[in-house]
């Protein structure tokens, strides 16, 4: 536990210090909710197709983090300085998933707002609370999932190219979940509260892709 | 003092990276204390043997046996034990000197106090508070160095360890990697002279194979000319 | 082994000479993608086998699985093109779920071969491949269950029909061409084994005999060696 947490810090140092990873993806989101005004040309949207415009952009937007995950392990020998303590090597999949998932986290703080104010029709007010619940759990998908296909593309070399080829087609069906569970959600009347059975499903791929990385994540480091 | 178990034992070690063979039938006892030189061109296989002492690289045939620990069994017993100084410092180029070592200081459970005092020894507590990428090689060396000695380990598996180093700063890593630090050693270095005024014994590799083996001064000038050549 | 297969995928065209020539694709298009998808999980118990074992050949097993299993899946998804705009006049349909998933597994496995031909240590290649091919044979059925969630349209579906409503001699014909691709798979998966297995042997052979510099590399490639 006392690793991830040194791990934790260090990863939110470096992304604090550098600054590379988060004002891009808000940049990017913000872009993408312009460019789907002109796609769509629709002045705003609402319910389904909101939530598909939202959870499609926070989707691609998470790309870019994923990409930058591993890569000053890669570049600076972060890998070898991990490998050479005498710690736990899942505490690497643990930490880097926990900042992944803060990154999302701060990305949705800024770009959800901007979505409710660029193209949401509706007000995001009685839907929040029922959002931030979907939102946390479509997070845990793509940080785990996310950091996953990071490491296994970090050592490959197309690696920008990788990471969202393989991870794309992977959380499909996390996708499929968010955008059904946040579309009452974010209809023109609603009542606030998400479908069970999306949420439900959500819950379940999270901890079977969390299992499965778990088991799998000291493979990848090994030689 | 009776007699203790060597600190190194390789038996037969081989390793390979696809089809080239980077280590074949490589066998060396290091006893405890000593400090080994490894000679040889780029390429011979010096990084290799040197990762896989460190437990970063299994070896693929022969029997690894570090501390008395075999490997790759017993990889996570030996960590704390050991300490690798490789080509790249391992250090994150957008922290601070200060920052880097307290990270590892952390992993290993180790208090701030002993980052000072290290920093201290090789005179970088004021420079120490800038970003990495802002300091010149010797002193990424310095901090390099700090790092692997943080836990004092008692095997220092050390390539080119005084390389981007002038004498000034060379005399101050002296007491915590040199041969009074009390370790064992084992040193690769592109001065084969240098290496061999330091060293209890010698492994020369060529083409992943052992060369020759010996004390330093079984070690000929023709001999060295030919592994250079 | 092989002719046994093609005798049998042979044996049930007879039995439906009196149905229409749209139906008989039915009969190659689900095996395809039944045998398919069993590839592709076949493949990712494989991988746990060589993550386990760290044997070289059982990478090659799951490789082989998998590479057969995705070719296989194409066959079988553009048999189902073929049907659909045969049946409902349209070259793709969304409202099929198993259509559906298929094509996002498909998708998946596409990138199989990608990304062991982009990691060049060949140790590496193997240990990441294996990873890949357990995490999406993981997949498959989580895939299978949001698609078939999601899909809301009431439609004449695959499996329904497959299900248990098929007359007798339909079943039968059925059941057979199951057999067969399934068979077709395994001749072919065994046939690929030993042609790579005697490779290796004979550059392993032709390194011992005449040394290592005599034997050229392979170079990149995406498949063990």
């Amino acid at each position: 536990m006392r690793t991830v947490v040194t791990l934790l810090r260090k990863d939110l140092l470096l992304e604090l210090r550098a600054l590379e990873t988060v004002p891009a993806m808000i940049l990017f989101s913000v872009v993408t909710f312009v460019i789907f005004h002109f796609a769509l040309n629709r002045a705003t949207i609402d319910g389904q197709l909101a939530a598909g415009v939202l959870t499609a952009t926070l989707l691609f937007a998470s790309m870019l983090a994923i990409n930058r995950l591993f890569v000053a392990e890669r570049e600076q020998g972060g890998f070898d300085g991990f490998l050479l303590a005498p710690v736990e090597r899942n505490a690497l999949l643990v930490a880097k998933s926990a900042a992944l998932y803060m990154f999302l986290a701060v990305l949705e703080l800024i770009a959800v707002p901007a979505f409710g104010v660029l193209l949401l029709g509706p007000s995001l007010g009685p839907a929040l609370l029922g959002l931030i619940g979907v939102l946390a759990l479509a997070d845990a998908a793509l940080a785990v999932v996310g950091t996953l296909v990071s490491a296994i593309a970090v050592h490959t070399r197309a690696r920008e190219v990788i990471g969202p080829v393989v991870g794309l087609p992977l959380l499909i069906p996390a996708l499929i979940a968010t955008a059904r569970a946040a579309g009452p959600l974010l209809a023109a009347r609603t009542s606030g509260t998400p479908p069970g059975k999306w949420m439900a499903f959500l819950g379940l791929y999270d901890l079977v892709f969390a299992l499965l990385a778990y088991a799998v994540f000291d493979f990848l480091l090994e030689d | 003092m009776g007699p203790q178990r060597p600190a190194i034992e390789l038996r037969g070690l081989t390793r390979h990276f696809g089809e080239r063979t980077a280590l074949r039938d490589v066998s060396v006892r290091v006893a405890a204390g000593a400090t080994l030189a490894v000679l040889g061109r780029n390429g011979a296989g010096k990084s290799t043997l040197l990762r896989i002492l460190a437990t970063l690289l299994r070896p693929h045939a022969g029997e690894v046996s570090v501390l008395g620990e075999p490997l790759p069994k017993r990889s996570f017993a030996v960590r704390s034990r050991l300490g690798l100084l490789g080509h790249e410092p391992l250090l994150y180029r957008d922290l601070t000197g200060r920052e880097n070592l307290l990270y590892h200081a952390r992993l290993r459970g180790l208090p701030g106090a002993r980052v000072e005092e290290l920093l201290a020894a090789v005179r970088m507590e004021r420079r120490a508070q800038e970003p990495v990428r802002l300091l010149s090689r010797g002193m990424v060396q310095r901090l390099a160095i700090c790092r692997v000695v943080l836990h004092r380990p008692e095997l220092l598996l050390l390539d080119e360890p005084r390389a981007n180093l002038d004498p000034g700063a060379s005399e101050l890593v002296e007491p915590l990697i040199g041969r009074d630090a009390g370790a064992t050693r084992v040193i690769t270095s592109h001065d084969p002279q240098a290496a061999l005024a330091e060293a209890d014994a010698v492994l020369a590799l060529a083409a992943g194979r052992v060369a020759f083996a010996g004390s330093p001064d079984q070690v000929g000038a023709a001999q060295l000319r030919q592994l250079y050549a | 082994m092989i002719g046994l297969a093609f005798a049998l995928v042979f044996f049930y065209a007879p039995l439906d000479a009196d149905q229409g020539f749209i139906q008989k694709i039915f009969y190659l298009h689900v095996p395809l993608a039944i045998v398919s998808l069993c590839g592709f999980v076949f493949g990712g118990a494989l991988a746990i086998g060589h993550l386990r074992s760290g044997e070289r050949k059982w990478d090659m097993r799951s490789y082989v699985a998998i590479h057969l299993a995705l070719i296989f899946g194409i066959a079988g998804l553009v048999t189902g093109s073929i049907w659909a705009k045969a049946s409902w006049g349209h070259w793709w349909v969304w409202s099929d779920p198993t259509l559906v998933s298929f094509l996002i597994v498909l998708l998946l496995f596409a990138t199989y071969q990608p990304l062991r031909f982009s990691i060049e240590d060949p140790e590496r290649q193997a240990r990441y491949a294996s990873v890949f091919a357990i995490v999406a044979g993981a997949f498959v059925p989580l895939n299978f269950i949001a698609v078939r969630a999601a899909q809301e349209y009431v439609h004449p579906r695959v499996l329904t029909l497959t299900g248990g409503n098929l007359p007798g001699p339909m079943r039968l014909t059925f059941l057979v061409s199951v057999l067969a691709i399934a068979l077709l798979y395994l001749t072919f998966w065994k046939y690929e084994m030993a042609a790579k297995s005697a490779r290796g042997q004979l550059r392993a052979l032709r390194r011992t005999l005449l040394g290592d510099d005599a034997v050229r590399p392979l170079g990149r490639s995406a498949a063990p060696s």
